[in-house]
């Protein structure tokens, strides 16, 4: 194995949102977890970094696929993982977020992984334990390993961001990936746009930094990348949008919306699918989908994280929040 | 009992029910004002007379909150009236008017016995209470307005609710109507506002936060105007804190209707943007606006759109508080940041001492029917010595309210409460 390559320290302490973040700390990000893909295509997939550090992954919403791999990433970088599926039982949520943390915070855990319903969650946690906080979700608000691991799977495929065109499309309003890709692809100079019903649009979203599209037939054209959303079931019978079928015909990732776009752009979504609602399966397994793609990057990227917030030549005393 | 007369000697005097602001001496004896103003300038000292030496300071009625949630019945952890009454003493304000909506709620006469029972033998400011407009603030059957009225109940509310029928609304302004009570009201659309939790717009929508538009308080706003028009009857609206409410306000004034509106001084001073990294207590109902809807509070409250300032105080233990921000609950003390919070925005220029003195103290005690907001001869001895410049530092450790969650921690302020005076008789005094 060649030498590891020395990275800048990371300044912060927290990994809370994408906001915060200077284009620099992105880039180091996307560069440390490079070097986690090759470690993961690898027979042996370990190291040693995080040895005796211990990961408490802490959702108190449940997400399969996330607290997977924020436990695969700890496990290959050597670290002690315990997961807590907390769900939402009838215990009032918050009274168990803050008494929850203090209880693990007594258990002197290095790293918390925590996912949660309500916007601010993971910052209010970050407040009370002494540990390092990776924000896996927090309601409607970040989830900015999705957004890492989106940025490192266009960079790898395209091998820029800077002046991409993005199209981030389907329910911006509810999403937390929205939120937090917007933000990071704005930072790394890709121009962003949101292409969903007003419905489902939040206000103010074109001083956010995207442009907005209520068309996919105006929002695809020349994009280089067509990021697709999640829409909720409960949120498209007649709460936002009046049925399933006619928001597949108007929002739904088709073939034809799909020639749309350039003809080499990327389809991504961050998963789960909903086949037929807002992506048609044979795009979803077609020829430009990188979605699995971004679930391997999405370890990576969590690998990359988690070894920048424990790094050993930290000293917590010189550290932004 | 300190009831020796009280001699206050070349103070600034601010009386907005005479229109005086001058230099004169304040005479208090057997609980009354005996004399307030430049003509008591050389009168001499009543025997045995405390003497005060006013230079330099500011006396003025006693503040009259209109607005002021309490523990008891029901949270005393989080306030009693006992409590609320000493930290309404240190920020210059007896008496005020106790929100119905405790636990439980004040919609008979028993209730309204309770508090002034209960307020009479602990509270050391006189408390005011308010009764409810519907039985349970359930919104559907008026409450007993006419023996609640009678028991001492002063308006009728229901607190941080809205009554979201018009035709309970129609027949409360109705019926109170016939003996000159007034409805104060706060609106708010629920259906509306949905899952809302701060003010809509850019700031929400980055925050992930579900936002409540502005609409969802000038819609039933504009509803109640009507009805008020259509009825006659007396109607407050008790905390708007946007521009259009302002608008459909004035306009309402200008139709003649005999409605009145507050505004709570975290509206007056605050703004969405304080909420920063969903500091819970900047949580609010309504929601802290936009920045240049504060500016439309400030600019009403100087032209008499607005006719009262209230603390809106509403005390909040961490168990409601220290949760993620849409889980927690809505709601900051004030009491004892009211008057230099208020101080603030003479002192910004923005509006003038006597038009603030005049809707802290003596709009608020006129529009409710209470003694005091006024230093005339004969009137209670309701009064605060306040010093104008003093800079201060707001440490929560210092208030006396039993819940901590200011809105205005660590804040500077310039301007603060030395003593006041509550039928004559000192219950704050510093240093």
């Amino acid at each position: 194995m060649s030498a590891p390559e020395i990275f800048p320290v990371f300044r912060h302490r927290h990994l809370l949102g994408i906001a915060g973040l200077t284009p620099p700390d992105i880039e180091t990000l996307l560069d440390r977890a490079e070097g986690f893909v090759e470690l993961s295509r690898q027979a042996d997939k370990k190291r040693a970094t995080l040895r005796g550090r211990t990961q408490i992954n802490l959702f108190f919403e449940a997400s399969t696929r996330t607290q997977a791999s924020f436990e695969l990433a700890g496990k290959r970088l050597g670290a002690d993982v315990m997961n807590m599926s907390v769900g939402n039982s009838s215990v009032k949520k918050g009274e168990t977020l803050i008494d929850t943390a203090m209880t693990l915070n007594a258990m002197h855990p290095d790293i918390l992984i925590i996912r949660h319903s309500s916007a601010g969650a993971a910052a209010l946690l970050a407040q009370k334990v002494s540990c390092s906080v990776v924000n896996a979700g927090d309601g409607p608000h970040e989830h900015p390993t999705q957004a890492l691991l989106d940025a490192l799977t266009i960079r790898r495929a395209k091998g820029r961001i800077a002046g991409l065109v993005v199209a981030i499309c389907g329910d911006v309003l509810h999403s937390r990936v929205a939120r937090s890709n917007i933000l990071l692809l704005n930072a790394l100079g890709a121009e962003v746009r949101v292409v969903a019903p007003s419905t489902l649009l939040p206000a103010g979203v074109s001083r956010m930094g995207a442009i907005p599209f209520t068309r996919m037939e105006d929002g695809l054209a020349d994009a280089d990348v067509v990021m697709m959303l999640r829409l909720q079931r409960e949120r498209m019978e007649g709460g936002f949008v009046p049925s399933v079928r006619e928001y597949f015909r108007h929002f739904g990732l088709d073939a034809r919306k799909l020639a749309i776009a350039r003809q080499d752009a990327l389809v991504m979504h961050p998963g789960p699918m909903n086949r037929g609602v807002e992506i048609a399966s044979e795009i979803a397994d077609g020829p430009q989908s990188v979605i699995e793609r971004q679930v391997e990057m999405g370890v990576a990227i969590r690998m990359a994280v988690m070894e920048a917030l424990l790094d050993p030549r930290r000293n917590d005393g010189n550290l932004a929040a | 009992m300190n009831r020796r007369p009280l001699f206050i000697e070349q103070a600034r005097i601010v009386d907005p029910s005479r229109g005086i602001d001058e230099i004169g001496t304040v005479v208090v004896a057997g609980g009354q004002i005996a004399a307030a103003g430049a003509s008591a300038l050389n009168q001499g000292a009543p025997e045995a007379a405390e003497r005060i030496d006013g230079r330099g300071k500011l006396v003025i009625p006693g503040l009259v909150d209109a607005r002021v949630h309490v523990g008891e019945p029901g949270a005393e952890h989080r306030e009693t009236i006992e409590s609320a009454s000493r930290a309404a003493a240190a920020g210059g304000g007896p008496p005020f008017v106790m929100m119905p909506d405790t636990q439980p709620v004040i919609d008979d006469v028993a209730l309204v016995e309770f508090v002034r029972r209960t307020a009479r033998d602990t509270a050391i400011v006189n408390v005011h209470p308010a009764g409810a407009i519907t039985k349970g603030l359930e919104g559907r059957e008026m409450a007993e307005f006419a023996l609640m009225a009678q028991a001492g109940a002063v308006c009728f509310t229901e607190g941080r609710r809205t009554v979201d029928s018009a035709l309970v609304m129609r027949r409360a302004l109705t019926y109170a109507r016939d003996f000159d009570a007034v409805i104060a009201h706060e609106t708010h659309d629920r259906a509306l506002a949905g899952q809302g939790v701060m003010n809509e717009g850019l700031f929400a929508s980055m925050l992930g936060l579900s936002g409540i538009p502005r609409e969802a308080e000038v819609i039933p706003l504009e509803r109640d105007l009507r009805l008020a028009a259509l009825t006659g009857g007396r109607y407050h609206a008790a905390k708007i804190s946007c521009a259009m409410s302002a608008e459909a306000i004035a306009r309402a004034k200008a139709a003649g209707a005999g409605v009145t509106a507050g505004v709570s001084i975290n509206h007056l001073s605050l703004n969405e943007n304080d909420i920063g990294e969903y500091r819970t207590f900047f949580k609010l109902s309504p929601p802290l606006r936009a920045e240049e809807d504060r500016q439309a509070m400030i600019a009403a409250l100087a032209d008499g759109t607005i006719d009262i300032v209230v603390s809106a105080h509403d005390p909040q233990d961490v168990d409601t508080k220290r949760l993620p921000f849409s889980e927690a609950e809505n709601g900051a003390i004030g009491l004892e940041t009211l008057l230099a919070a208020g101080l603030r925005l003479v002192h910004n220029g923005d509006v003038s001492l006597m038009r603030l003195v005049e809707t802290l103290s003596t709009a608020p005690a006129k529009l409710f029917g209470l003694p005091g907001g006024t230093l005339r001869t004969g009137a209670v001895a309701d009064l605060a010595i306040v010093d104008i410049d003093e800079p201060w530092v707001v440490d929560v450790n210092e208030l006396h309210s039993r819940s901590k969650n200011t809105a205005f921690e660590g804040a500077r302020f310039q301007g603060r409460v030395l003593q006041t005076l509550v039928g004559g008789r000192t219950v704050y005094s510093r240093g």
